[in-house]
């Protein structure tokens, strides 16, 4: 059984500072909805609306069509996994997974056949008399999963619970959330500030800063075709140029960025706001979007020079300056992309690769 | 064996002044508690004797005293750990402008001489009991209760100061955790605070009782005409000591260390590379588990009640105060010797004050001559401690 959620023009106010800004937004039943932003951004306290445990200054947090103000965490179909998972550290396994039921006075036996079943989902079978502490990292992510789900809620809630992981089991366990959540069919609403985790896990991602959700959409969009620059500069690498409008007819625009002859890019294709020739703008190119010029007449040509190489193996990222800028370059290591580190370089990308926004604020390195 | 350089020698020598700073006034009082000398005290030893555990368990004064005392305690333990607790709770959860004025407010009944808490607190139920035009025989002069609601101010304090460094080790993310698997706030406390508090409640308890037990300051006002242990000894000290206060001392010592070496037995039986030494030796598994430590510390003291109730030292005793009346028999007669030009009529009554009774002090020169401030006239006016 699974709930749709809808914020209604969710406010959280401390004092004099806004936490969340006119939050609007629905996440289907079932859906894997992830709530992407640096740290302090809202998206914990925009959870902990959902959950309960804060009451919004205005606007309506609701959870399958009832308003759910006054209703505290306790009487809520929602279940969070806490950021550090909060588990009883003085109960043993089983107990921390029936905590839920114990609470809700169902009886031993009962409880305990039910630890063993989730214990079971969890492949944690038979380890249910052992302790929280002599459990591994990964083990403890999937207790407190196994105990957000013994009452069965229709929306789990997850604060960041891979943060403290390190990075191979962080990778295995988002896969393992992946079907966890595709097994048991719930609303699964993902806190991260690692878009990483973000865009392999989630059907939908919303993109917050500063308290205000910057866009809402599948990774894909939110990675090729973002909306604020903010979005373009936080998720993934970026190159960002400033520049200027010369003209837009709806399908493509010319825009000065002082690299020698203006650029060709797509006008946005998502609906995001227009540019009217003479604007400012920000124009964004991937650093594997930028290559190395092949023929000397290809579009949005320019020339560089080298300034520094980092190789990673399978992929070379390259530092090349044009005209006083940094810009980076991503380069796939399979002995084509041969750079003179002496001689000037043309670079060039794909028109619809370069992506013009009206000048926002960046995403901090 | 090589000599140790003198500098080697200080962390040595200093421990065993430590510890013997630390120990020796218990030693001397546990010894004094076995000499039949009537001043708690170690030379001359006269006579190995239990006597004085017979005269503490006669003595219906300090057994009453020692009832209040429990009774207070227990009483104290009662009030104040719940209070404390709450205290602690409340300092974690408001904001820290507010903490530091609640702190502050919190801990001043520490700060706060005894004495005055004990004024205050007597003059202010008085207050109250007048307002009610209350008769002096309700609680509101009653000692017990003043007793415990004295010592209920400062040590709830105390033991709020316990409960607060344990509660800032505790996530408050698990309480939350609880609330949101739909734990009532009720549940979340008994089921997540409270257990996490337990070793914090145990150790504030004991500290509170035994606070309780060994406060004197404001008891010996707010005890008004009833009496507990700690009055009743610092009445005897004024009145006149025997060593049936260290009778006491010696019955207090061996509760502590049987409860001591209990629970230590307990913890080294805990532990891992215990459980793995006794493993596959099950006779020394059971020799070592602290219930068995328990029973035989128990078996023990039963055989040394026994022992003192059993132990008869009165022909020692006898012989002892034969000894003495001789002696004194021979320094009167020296006495009566040396100075036949004395006026002052020689002490007819043994003069076995507390203090050095066997000197007789007659053969030394008194440095205050033969005036009224003479101490051998004390001898002789004072009712003699016998």
């Amino acid at each position: 059984m699974t709930k749709e959620i809808s914020l209604e023009h969710v406010w959280v106010e401390f004092g004099e500072f806004t936490a969340v800004h006119k939050a609007n937004l629905n996440i289907a039943g079932g859906e894997f909805f992830s709530f992407l932003g640096p740290s302090g951004c809202g998206k914990t306290t925009l959870l902990r609306c959902i959950s309960g445990f804060q009451e919004p200054t205005r606007g309506k947090v609701k959870i399958g069509g009832e308003d759910m103000r006054g209703v505290g965490p306790n009487k809520r179909p929602t279940a969070l996994i806490f950021q550090n998972l909060a588990l009883f550290p003085l109960r043993s396994i089983a107990d921390n997974i029936a905590f839920p039921l114990e609470v809700r006075g169902v009886d031993k036996k009962t409880r305990r056949k039910r630890a063993d079943e989730l214990l079971e989902l969890i492949a944690l079978s038979g380890q249910g008399d052992k302790k929280v502490s002599e459990l591994s990292g990964g083990q403890k992510q999937r207790v407190a999963i196994a105990r957000a789900l013994a009452v069965e809620p229709d929306i789990l809630l997850l604060d960041e619970p891979l943060s403290a992981l390190d990075l191979k089991l962080r990778q295995h366990m988002r896969t393992e959330l992946r079907a966890i959540q595709k097994q048991v069919g719930l609303t699964f609403i993902y806190i991260t500030h690692d878009q990483g985790e973000a865009l392999t896990m989630s059907d939908r991602i919303a993109v917050m800063n500063k308290g205000k959700i910057e866009q809402i959409g599948d990774g894909k969009a939110i990675y090729d075709h973002p909306t604020t620059s903010f979005v373009a500069s936080f998720v993934g690498e970026n190159n960002v140029l400033e520049g200027t409008v010369l003209s837009n007819d709806g399908q493509k625009m010319q825009i000065d960025a002082g690299l020698g002859t203006p650029f060709t890019v797509e006008s946005h294709p998502a609906g995001g706001p227009a540019l009217a020739p003479g604007d400012d703008c920000h124009l964004f190119v991937r650093p594997e979007a930028l290559r190395i010029s092949k023929d000397e007449s290809s579009i949005n040509q320019f020339e560089s020079n080298f300034v520094t190489e980092e190789f990673e193996g399978n992929m070379r990222h390259i530092v090349m300056n044009a005209n006083g800028k940094d810009l980076k370059l991503s380069l796939i290591n399979d002995g084509t992309n041969a750079i003179d580190a002496n001689a000037p370089v043309k670079l060039d990308f794909a028109p619809e690769m370069g992506i013009a926004l009206k000048p926002g604020e960046l995403a901090s390195a | 064996m090589k000599m140790k350089s003198p500098t080697a020698m200080i962390p040595g020598l200093y421990l065993t002044l430590f510890f013997a700073y630390l120990f020796g006034p218990l030693i001397i009082m546990v010894i004094t508690a076995f000499n039949s000398s009537s001043f708690p005290r170690v030379s001359p030893w006269e006579c190995f004797t239990t006597d004085w555990f017979g005269k503490l368990a006669a003595d219906d004064k300090l057994l009453a005293g020692l009832g209040n005392s429990l009774l207070i305690g227990v009483g104290v333990v009662c009030v104040a750990i719940p209070i404390g607790l709450a205290a602690a709770i409340t300092l974690s959860q408001v904001g820290p402008k507010l903490r530091a004025a609640l702190y502050t407010i919190f801990i001043a009944p520490i700060l706060v001489p005894g004495v005055v808490i004990g004024l205050s607190t007597l003059i202010f139920w008085d207050r109250i009991g007048t307002l009610f035009n209350a008769p002096y025989e309700s609680f509101f002069y009653d000692g017990t209760f003043l007793t415990i609601f004295g010592q209920v101010t400062f040590i709830a304090a105390y033991s709020m100061l316990v409960f607060l460094s344990r509660i800032q080790r505790f996530d408050t993310t698990l309480t939350e955790a609880a609330l949101d698997m739909g734990a009532t706030p009720t549940q979340a406390f008994i089921k997540v605070l409270l257990p996490f508090m337990a070793p914090a409640i145990g150790s504030a308890t004991v500290l509170a009782f035994l606070a309780s037990l060994e406060n004197y300051n404001t008891t010996v006002f707010t005890i008004v005409s009833s009496s507990t242990f700690t009055t009743v000894l610092s009445s005897k000290v004024r009145y006149g000591l025997d060593p049936s206060i260290s009778a006491v001392a010696v019955i207090i010592i061996a509760i502590t260390l049987i409860g001591a070496i209990i629970y230590e037995c307990r913890n080294r039986y805990n532990t891992k590379g215990w459980a793995h030494v006794v493993a596959d030796r099950p006779v020394l598994k059971v020799a070592t588990h602290p219930g068995t430590v328990a029973v035989i510390l128990g078996l023990l003291a039963l055989a040394a009640v026994v022992f003192i109730q059993n132990h008869d030292s009165s022909a020692c005793t006898a012989q002892i105060l034969e000894d003495k009346r001789a002696l004194q028999q021979k320094l009167m007669e020296e006495q009566s010797l040396n100075t036949p030009q004395q006026t002052v009529p020689a002490p007819t009554m043994p003069n076995l004050g507390p203090l050095g009774g066997d000197e007789g002090g007659a053969s030394a020169p008194s440095p205050f001559g033969n005036s009224i401030f003479s101490p051998e006239n004390l001898g002789t006016s004072a009712p003699d401690g016998q």
